[in-house]
């Protein structure tokens, strides 16, 4: 349909723009402005999850098997709601050991062995390989179909090509070299690729968006809507079983349990989950939009097979529905758009797959045998290049061995059976991990012994008969058994029959598996090593993120000797910056003669460990190390001080903090208690002070009097009226300080009602006319036709008033003295204005005259006109009816006295009607 | 403590999603019968999935 060219060109321009979006994602990174630095970014990354098998095989299970096909996202669902305790506690774990691949993360888990690395690495490669050969076969699939005669829409499979032509040769060297431009740049501490990461994530788009638009197209151009499809399939009785599952829910089952695991144990979910995340909190959200996007792709892909299945009939390839629809319906432009899509699938997965792959294979195998190899190795200042280039071999060996095990076994099978092969595989490795995960007694040996036993049984019960059936064996041997032993038939091992093959070697090998590792464990021994690596394991998530680890030995060793490990493989530049920024952090002594401490060694170890393993450089610290191994007991004794002085110093934190919390409370306690006590003080020296003022002239007038019988008449007239006023001043001083502390106590009670303040002024000014009166001084009232109701008491408010006018009178000067009385609505408020042209109030005194016993100006020099407390009082009483009193002067100018008071809830809202609606 | 009760939570959604997705509650949807034009199983096991993300959606936006 399709001229070659054009597919190429295409296929080549795709890459391009990969290329170039990584190449920018990269470039952010260096310049410390990460572009995937958020959950959404990290979901899509994630995504890498739905691969060619998706893309394609889904729609060809559907087509046999109905909703078959969905086990595999429904259990990645599950997993995905339990991320937050799984992945989380594998990325902390992997954060603070910097280990940087599945295999690192067993073998540093079990006492940091090299043979257990190597051992998940050998297991990992084998049992990805059919994996890659699928996304090569969808790939080879998809281009003959989209360049090829129109014949070979409708045929059942592609015809074989010699080597040289098939496209899947090209695809997997091209890839091998897109793969090696950006997973193997430098030797990186973390093994992070932002520039690879944002391009995956790029690619989960183009995957999504060219799946749901063929989906749309299908169903709804090609059909008339869900209801048409399913209808005119529903009246075809080869096809109604799609509609139904039936009663293997045993396949079911551990088709759910094997994508729960591979959703965590596939080395390239391993690499985009744990470690290029960023930042664990992004898990939170992967944990809710990686199974919808999950949802959102798989929505079309029974309609797209069941109108497969009613455009070619079963004859067809299945596999390949999603690229044929749209082609023999005349639409290029759309089968193109597939085809890219697919693509998209299939590198995203063969990109990842294949850079984690190669970092396991770097860093657990080659480099430990380097190093054991003897001191030439070791000794070349260069190790950094050597690693990168075992990366380089191993992509594209990787990629080679999966394009030889699709010509060898390719044809065979279905896209998907060839992917659950590999979800087998990687299932392996679950006891191992979820185990050393959770479980402390775990131990290497057990370790060791499950991941053979469950290696081997599925070597034995998947891939091997695959490869019988495409004939690289007898036939015989599936269904006879080697050498006619038909117990050990690989489909029904020990007369295991009637399963299919996915849940018979999920049986035997999980079995054998799970038993080996448990049983092994619980029978053998630890070594320190195990042990300090088990309790940093299981508890990560209760230390701190950068506290301090156990060691399993004691040592010597100078900074120089570490300096110069550290330069072999990360360069002289960042092991000199690494080192420096230790010590700053420290403040530790890291000129090159001095000793390094325990805690150094370490670091220098971690450091070492992100570059080539855990194992690897526990080996390379112990060669410059003088090192002396510590026994068994002495580990747990420190293992369990360890714990013990964690646990000691958590309870000390917590017991400080509560005391922390107490000593503050106290010491404000305290210092509200000085106060109120300072108060008193004041309270009683002044309160003395007013009362002995007036004690002292009735005394001494009273003495006057009796000491003098004969006085006149007018002048006895006089001393009494002074007694008379001053006693009556002693009354009134009294009662106000009975009133202020009834206010203050708040044992007064109050009358709440709607009031009229015009009133309430009118009643003030009646009070105080006669006190105008005799001091000569004139009353403005200027009150509004009308004023909103406010919500007080009337008495206090009257005593208010009165208290302000007759403040007024008493700083007016007789004659000229003017006071006015004012009233104004406000926003919500109501406030009363006393203006008088007395000598005001400076302004630093404008707060001071609201407490108790202050009066403005020099009370030492000015004989004072009250008793100091009427403002404390009108301040209470305003306060507590929610109003505020101020006042505004000039010295020299007068002064206006205001408050306010809050309008009745009636009238806030506009209604004239006094209402029931008072608190009292 | 409040972590140990979403941590709950997220196992009890995980639980209530093996269960939704497997025998028995599946098999009680597994008729040959359309609903609403569509094969009731298919429209069941996309609806309980859409209920699982949702819930998982909540628990996780409660935990933030």
């Amino acid at each position: 349909m399709f001229a070659t060219w054009i597919v190429v060109v295409a296929s080549l321009a795709y890459l391009g723009v990969l290329f170039v979006i990584a190449h920018y994602g990269d470039r952010r990174a260096d310049r410390g402005r990460s572009v995937i630095s958020n959950g959404y970014v990290y979901a899509l990354s994630l995504a890498v999850y739905a691969t060619s098998w998706t893309f394609y095989g889904s729609v060809g299970r559907a087509a046999s098997t109905g909703v078959g096909f969905l086990p595999i996202y429904l259990g990645a669902t599950i997993m995905a709601a339990l991320w937050w305790l799984v992945l989380r506690k594998i990325i902390r774990i992997s954060r603070r050991n910097r280990i940087t691949s599945l295999a690192d993360f067993v073998s540093s888990r079990y006492g940091k062995s090299s043979f257990l690395g190597g051992l998940v690495t050998v297991i990992a490669v084998i049992g990805i390989v059919p994996y890659i050969a699928l996304q090569l076969k969808a790939i080879s699939i998809t281009f003959s179909i989209l360049r090829g005669p129109a014949e070979l829409m409708t045929a059942a499979a592609v015809p074989g090509v010699p080597v040289l032509q098939d496209t899947a040769l090209y695809a997997a060297l091209l890839l091998a070299a897109f793969t090696i431009v950006f997973g193997t740049r430098h030797l990186d501490a973390s093994e992070r690729h932002e520039g690879m990461v944002a391009a995956i994530a790029f690619e989960s788009l183009v995957k999504l968006v060219t799946f749901l638009a063929v989906g749309c197209y299908v169903t709804f151009v090609l059909f008339n809507g869900f209801d048409d499809l399913f209808g005119q399939a529903a009246s075809r009785a080869d096809l109604s079983h799609l509609f139904t599952h039936g009663d293997n829910y045993g396949e079911w089952l551990w088709l759910v349990v094997l994508s729960m695991l591979a959703l965590l144990l596939l080395p390239r979910q391993w690499q985009v989950g744990v470690v290029e995340n960023v930042d664990e909190r992004h898990i939170k959200k992967a944990m809710w939009l990686f199974p919808l996007y999950l949802l959102l792709i798989n929505i079309f892909v029974l309609p797209i097979a069941v109108a497969g299945l009613l455009t070619f009939g079963k004859g067809a390839n299945v596999d390949a529905f999603v690229l044929t629809l749209p082609l023999v319906n005349e639409q290029p432009g759309l089968a193109l758009l597939v085809f890219i899509g697919g693509l998209s699938a299939a590198t995203g997965m063969v990109i990842v797959e294949t850079i984690a792959l190669s970092t396991m294979v770097s860093n657990s195998i080659v480099v430990p045998m380097l190093l054991r190899s003897g001191d030439a190795m070791t000794s070349r200042s260069d190790l950094g290049s050597v690693i990168l280039g075992v990366r380089r071999v191993t992509i594209v060996l990787v990629l080679l061995l999966g394009f030889v095990y699709f010509r060898l076994a390719g044809d065979a099978l279905a896209l998907v059976s060839i992917g659950l092969i590999s979800f087998a595989a990687v299932a392996q490795f679950a006891p191992a991990i979820l185990g050393g995960l959770f479980w402390k007694g775990a131990n290497r040996r057990g370790a060791i012994g499950g991941l053979i036993a469950g290696f081997v049984l599925w070597a034995y019960t998947l891939p091997l008969p695959s490869l019988a059936e495409a004939g690289l064996l007898p036939v015989s041997f599936v269904e006879e058994g080697p050498f006619g032993a038909r117990i050990l038939a690989p489909y029904a091992l020990f007369g295991l029959d009637g399963l299919d093959r996915i849940s018979h070697s999920m049986t035997w090998s999980m079995l054998a598996n799970i038993g080996i590792f448990v049983g092994l464990s619980l029978t053998g021994s630890r070594s320190p090593a195990e042990h300090v690596q088990a309790a940093e394991f299981v508890d990560v998530l209760r230390r701190p993120t950068d506290g301090a680890h156990a060691t399993f030995w004691r040592g010597t060793a100078t900074v120089g000797e570490l300096q110069t490990l550290l330069e072999r493989f990360v360069g002289p530049d960042r092991a000199r910056q690494s080192l420096a920024s230790y010590a700053a952090g420290t403040g530790i002594d890291i000129s090159a003669g001095s000793d390094a401490d325990a805690d150094l060694v370490h670091h220098v170890e971690t450091l070492l460990s992100g570059a080539v393993g855990s194992a690897s450089a526990r080996f390379m610290v112990a060669s410059v190390v003088d090192e002396d191994p510590l026994a068994v007991s002495e580990v747990m004794d420190i293992l369990d001080e360890t714990s013990q002085v964690l646990a000691y110093s958590r309870a000390l934190e917590q017991k400080s903090r509560e005391l922390e919390a107490a000593t503050e409370r106290l010491q404000e306690a305290n210092a509200r208690l000085q106060e109120l006590d300072r108060l008193k003080d004041d309270f009683v020296s002044t309160m003395s002070h007013e009362l002995r003022t007036p004690l002292t002239s009735i005394r001494s007038f009273s003495e006057i009097l009796l000491d003098n019988p004969d006085l006149d008449v007018a002048e006895r007239q006089g001393f009494m009226g002074t007694i008379v006023a001053e006693a009556e001043r002693l009354t009134r001083l009294i009662n106000q300080v009975l009133d202020l502390s009834k206010l203050e106590s708040g044992s007064t009670d109050w009358y709440l009602e709607p009031i009229d303040l015009r009133q309430v002024l009118a009643t003030s000014a009646q009070a105080t006319a006669q006190l105008f009166r005799d001091k000569d001084v004139a009353l403005d009232l200027d009150l509004p036709a009308r004023v909103p109701m406010v919500e007080a008491d009337r008495d206090r408010v009257v005593q208010v008033v009165v208290n302000l006018l007759s403040n007024a009178v008493k700083f007016s000067e007789p004659g000229v003295g003017r006071v006015s009385l004012g009233l104004e609505a406000g926003d919500g408020t109501v406030r009363v204005d006393v203006t008088d042209n007395g000598p005001g109030i400076a302004v630093e005194d404008h707060q001071v005259i609201f407490e108790k016993f202050r009066q403005g100006g020099d009370t030492h020099r000015n004989r004072p006109k009250g008793t100091g407390l009427g403002l404390s009082i009108s301040r209470e009483i305003v306060g507590h009816l929610g109003g505020q009193i101020w006042v505004e002067s000039t010295p020299g100018d007068g002064a206006k006295f205001s408050f306010t008071l809050p309008m009745a809830i009636i009238d806030a809202v506009g209604s004239s009607t006094v209402g029931a609606e008072t608190e009292g | 403590m409040r972590d140990s009760l979403h941590s709950a939570r997220m196992v009890a959604v995980s639980a209530l999603a093996l269960l939704l997705f497997g025998f028995p509650v599946m098999a009680l949807f597994d008729v040959d019968v359309r609903l609403l034009g569509v094969p009731l199983l298919w429209a069941y096991l996309f609806i309980a999935w859409g209920v699982v993300i949702a819930v998982v959606a909540w628990v996780v936006r409660d935990a933030e």
